[in-house]
């Protein structure tokens, strides 16, 4: 194998796993020593720069970090990364002050978002320091999107959602609320430098054509819409038994805010196999908490109404068969159709993107599937002044990754008003620097604890099932959130190592206690990766492979479970291994 | 400074013949300078007590003072292992070895400890083929009381601070062959794909094992001028044979040109095969063996690899006829015959 160019950005940065599998990048480890010395300001801004709602985000993340961990290779249970994000944003002090300033100096160019929602705020984030003038449209009464419409209060207090929404719009930003744009050719005709779209995926699927739909209509709702009416308070309360069809995130969200409005039998009832709903884990095991029962495998067939009201509905069993290339076929299993009872359903199986306010003649191509024609780098739709993001752009996926996509749209929309060429993206801000403070001494905590994953606490149940808004978590308290973030590895400071040092007295192999490093002759990747001392099986990661060194043998590192323990540079006579902290973060619009 | 190594290891290491791994076989965290090259020994002694797959509890760890002698503490964390006197490592190690013939005897010492303060023993040890393996991390300097010119130093060297050594250093190979070690071997411990199976075939060869192992004092002898340096040593080392150590369970599968290869089976059964890399040497002839290493010398060249290997020769317990089991296998009832056994005894001395 050729030597590894560790120059490229890259290379470091997925060695860091969390951070890599982070659609913002977030810089975890860096905040997570942050909050174990207790600088949870300082923690929250590491945070606020990258991923712009800490408070919003250490409640509802998606998590794509926790299942990359490394921890989840070396033992069993990721980080409580999310959790301990939290944990910043409870503790913090005046953060505020670390935040841009306004008003800000003019640049004289004027910029639309619609829709108020993550990856819009986002965008008003990263441009207004620039000194654009922003003018953002929302149909609800205030900022937030889905976070305040879909997310309830019992995962995400309104007071945590205002004060991050708050930040931002605070940043001088135009907003006009309870205001449904219906033309985005009125919009352009406005004459905006550019226009941003971040309107989400707003409409809920429904069930059309199962028989008894039209007839049950007064007691079936719309999940994501129910959600909203409950969100602001148009909806009081709900029957005894509720069916709740569905198995994502959203149908979990229906069946324990149900609990909350006076469901007292809630089923969530799902097409798939418990083990293949969408809902996170976490999101199941807190339903089922609240004596939510599960039914797996069951296909609706029809509403059952009796003398004009919803007596209950009809299911099919199924099973589900996986085919050689892993596909899923849902197969009856021949056994008696399941009626189950229910006074009201709520219906949590999708979530769809709709346009009808964007007229199909401005230059704005829609592909087959009614989807605007957006690049997915520069986040330009085929109307050179109007950009996507968030589920608007490519389909429902997260807040995380609609913070994401407003990152990059809000640099595209800046190039775009500079005049520049789009396609020529920032490098990201890198820095790597050794943590030698001593001898055998390091500026990050090095020894790796044993400890296992800690629970975060919950409120009590006959509390919770009372109040729709009192929070469920708890959150850590400061001891245990100490031990949490102790667990954390510091995959971001590196083990790097310099050839020209290397004296091969195989102290760092013999050392390690993962046996990721290996002296032997070199080979092609394959080969390379049988002949180390425990083969490198997991081709995700990669390897670190030295120049060749005198005696004509290179080094080879697996990054698989490295430990980031420092030993090898500790027990490196000639300091050939160094110890050192690779900052990576996104170039964002305001840093241009 | 780190003195916990972590307790997670790679969750894929592989495990031997009895169900452990690596892990089962380590020490603690070494205290000797970072790049020490005695740390590399421990780790290949590590590693081929884990593919020998001997249990941790059947093997003992003696040694005598010095950096050398605190490496025990360093490998098989779950052996037993004896810290003895400066150059007495051989006394304790005999009595152990009387008392419990059964047992893998590790005795691991220094130049110092062996060509100068012990050098009484270590002749004696040799002389009476106890049955053990004696490692001497060799350095060539007095690592513990900053780097004075040991007994191996050898004439000419260069001591870090400069100066010459003008002595005859002392060969502890040609010493141990010329004293009748019936194992001799020289190794270096930055190439660990000799020395784990040299450690392997010395500790199934039955009688004393003498490894004589280069190993640099990263702090005090590693600098340009010095015949025990990292680079001089890999510079001039001259290996005499590659072995492989064929455990007596395995079939030999691989084919040797016979006038290069010569095979040594071991008492247990175990053989040694060994390809030949240096001419006009027979491991199994002394005198080819002492000529090769005096040459050598001259050449300035280190041979490495198995040096000597003599099967024939009695080990201690052979040539004292001494019980077929450990002693502490004996009950009472055998320990003490009674009197009407002694009575007859007596009588067979009147």
């Amino acid at each position: 194998m050729k030597p590894t160019n560790t120059q490229d950005p890259e290379y470091y940065h997925k060695v860091v796993d969390c951070q890599y599998a982070c659609p913002a990048h977030t810089p975890v480890p860096e905040y997570i020593r942050l909050i174990a010395a207790e600088k949870y300001t300082e923690a929250y801004m590491v945070n606020w720069e990258s991923n712009v709602f800490p408070g919003i985000l250490g409640r509802t993340c998606d998590r794509p970090c926790e299942p990359a961990c490394r921890r989840v290779r070396v033992e069993e249970e990721p980080v409580a990364i999310c959790r301990l994000k939290r944990v910043a944003a409870d503790n913090k002090g005046d953060v505020r002050q670390h935040m841009p300033q306004g008003p800000f100096p003019s640049n004289g160019k004027r910029i639309a978002l619609i829709g108020g929602g993550p990856a819009s705020l986002t965008v008003a984030r990263d441009l207004a320091p620039l000194g654009y003038e922003i003018h953002l449209f929302d149909e609800q009464i205030a900022g937030g999107g889905m976070m305040r419409s879909q997310i309830p209060s019992f995962r995400l207090p309104e007071k945590v959602l205002n004060e991050e929404v708050n930040y931002i719009l605070d940043l001088g930003i135009h907003t006009q609320f309870l205001t449904y744009v219906d033309s985005l050719k009125e919009i352009i005709a406005k004459d905006y430098d550019a226009v941003f779209v971040g309107t989400g995926a707003p409409r809920g699927r429904d069930l059309p054509n199962l028989p008894g739909r039209k007839e049950a209509d007064a007691f079936v709702h719309i999940g994501i819409e129910w959600l909203a009416s409950v969100a602001f308070e148009h909806t009081q309360s709900i029957s005894k038994k509720v069916i709740v069809l569905g198995g994502g995130n959203t149908a979990m969200d229906c069946c324990r805010t149900s609990r909350r409005l006076g469901g007292k039998e809630v089923k969530v009832v799902v097409r798939s196999p418990f083990s293949d709903m969408k809902a996170s884990p976490w999101e199941k095991e807190d339903a089922i908490h609240e004596d939510i029962q599960i039914f797996d495998n069951h296909v609706p067939l029809s509403f059952e109404v009796k003398n004009g009201k919803l007596i209950g509905m009809m299911f099919q069993k199924v099973k589900a068969v996986y085919d050689a290339k892993g596909k899923r076929q849902l197969l009856p299993t021949g056994e008696p159709d399941a009626f189950i009872e229910a006074d009201e359903v709520l219906i949590a199986i999708g979530q769809e993107n709709t346009f009808p306010w964007i007229e199909r003649n401005l230059g704005l191509d829609f592909d087959q599937w009614g989807m605007p024609v957006v690049d997915r780098t520069t986040f330009q739709s085929t109307h050179p002044k109007v950009f996507f993001g968030g589920d608007a752009a490519f389909g429902p996926e997260n807040v995380i990754t609609a913070v994401a996509h407003g990152h990059q749209a809000a640099v595209s929309m800046h190039l775009y008003c500079e005049g520049k060429d789009l396609k020529k993206r920032p490098s990201p801000y890198t820095n790597l620097i050794s943590q030698k403070m001593g001898i055998h001494e390091w500026s990050y905590d090095s020894p790796v604890t044993i400890d296992q994953r800690f629970v975060v606490p919950q409120a009590r149940k006959s509390i919770t099932l009372k109040d729709r808004k009192k929070e469920v978590e708890l959150g850590f308290d400061v001891p245990t959130a100490f031990k949490e973030a102790q667990r954390c590895l510091n995959c971001d400071v590196q083990t790097v190592f310099t050839e020209n040092r290397c004296i091969e007295c195989d102290a760092c192999m013999d050392v390690c206690p993962t046996s990721c490093i290996t002296f032997t002759t070199n080979a092609e990747e394959p080969e390379l990766r049988e002949k180390l001392l425990v083969p490198a099986l997991n081709t995700q990661q990669d390897l670190l492979v030295s120049a060749e060194l005198k005696t004509g043998r290179v080094m080879v590192k697996d990054e698989d479970v490295c430990l980031h323990c420092g030993l090898c540079a500790e027990r490196c006579p000639t300091s050939a291994w160094d110890m050192q902290k690779y900052f990576y973060s996104v170039t964002k619009a305001h840093s241009l | 400074m780190s003195y916990i190594k972590p307790l997670f290891r790679h969750p894929k290491l592989p495990k031997n013949k009895i169900g452990y791994t690596l892990k089962e076989y380590e020490g603690s965290l070494s205290t000797l300078c970072a790049g020490c090259g005695h740390d590399s020994i421990s780790a290949a002694i590590v590693q081929a007590c884990f593919e020998m797959s001997v249990e941790p509890h059947h093997v003992a760890k003696i040694s005598g003072i010095g950096c050398s002698s605190k490496t025990p503490t360093y490998f098989l964390g779950n052996s037993h292992g004896f810290n003895s006197v400066h150059g007495r490592m051989p006394s304790i190690a005999t009595g152990a070895s009387m008392a419990n013939k059964d047992m893998v005897y590790f005795g691991v010492s220094g130049d110092g400890d062996t060509a100068s303060i012990g050098m009484g023993q270590f002749v004696h040890v040799i002389r009476r083929n106890l049955n053990m393996v004696y490692i001497v991390m060799n350095n060539g300097c007095y690592g513990l009381t900053k780097g004075q010119d040991s007994a191996t130093a050898d004439q000419g060297s260069k001591s870090k601070a400069g100066s010459i050594n003008p002595f005859q250093a002392i060969d502890l190979a040609s010493l141990a062959i010329e004293l009748g070690a019936s194992f001799v071997a020289q190794s270096f411990s930055g190439d660990k794909q000799q020395l784990v199976p040299l450690i392997k075939a010395a500790m199934h060869h039955k009688g004393f094992a003498f490894l004589n192992v280069i190993s640099p004092c990263v702090t005090f002898n590693n600098n340009p001028g010095s015949t025990k340096s990292y680079d001089y040593v890999r510079q001039h080392m001259q290996t005499v044979s590659t072995l492989d150590f064929v455990p007596e369970s395995k079939q030999i599968t691989a084919s040797y040109d016979p006038g290069k290869s010569t095979r040594v089976a071991l008492h247990d059964g175990s053989l040694i095969q060994l390809n030949k890399l240096a001419t006009d040497w027979n491991p199994e002839n002394r005198i080819s063996v002492v000529n090769a290493l005096q040459e050598a010398r001259i050449r300035n060249e280190i041979l490495t690899g198995l040096l000597y290997v003599n099967t024939e020769w009695k080990d201690l317990h052979g040539t004292l006829n001494t019980a077929d089991k450990p002693l502490n296998t004996y009950s009472e009832k055998e320990l003490c015959p009674g009197a009407k056994k002694l009575e007859e005894i007596n009588r067979a001395y009147r």
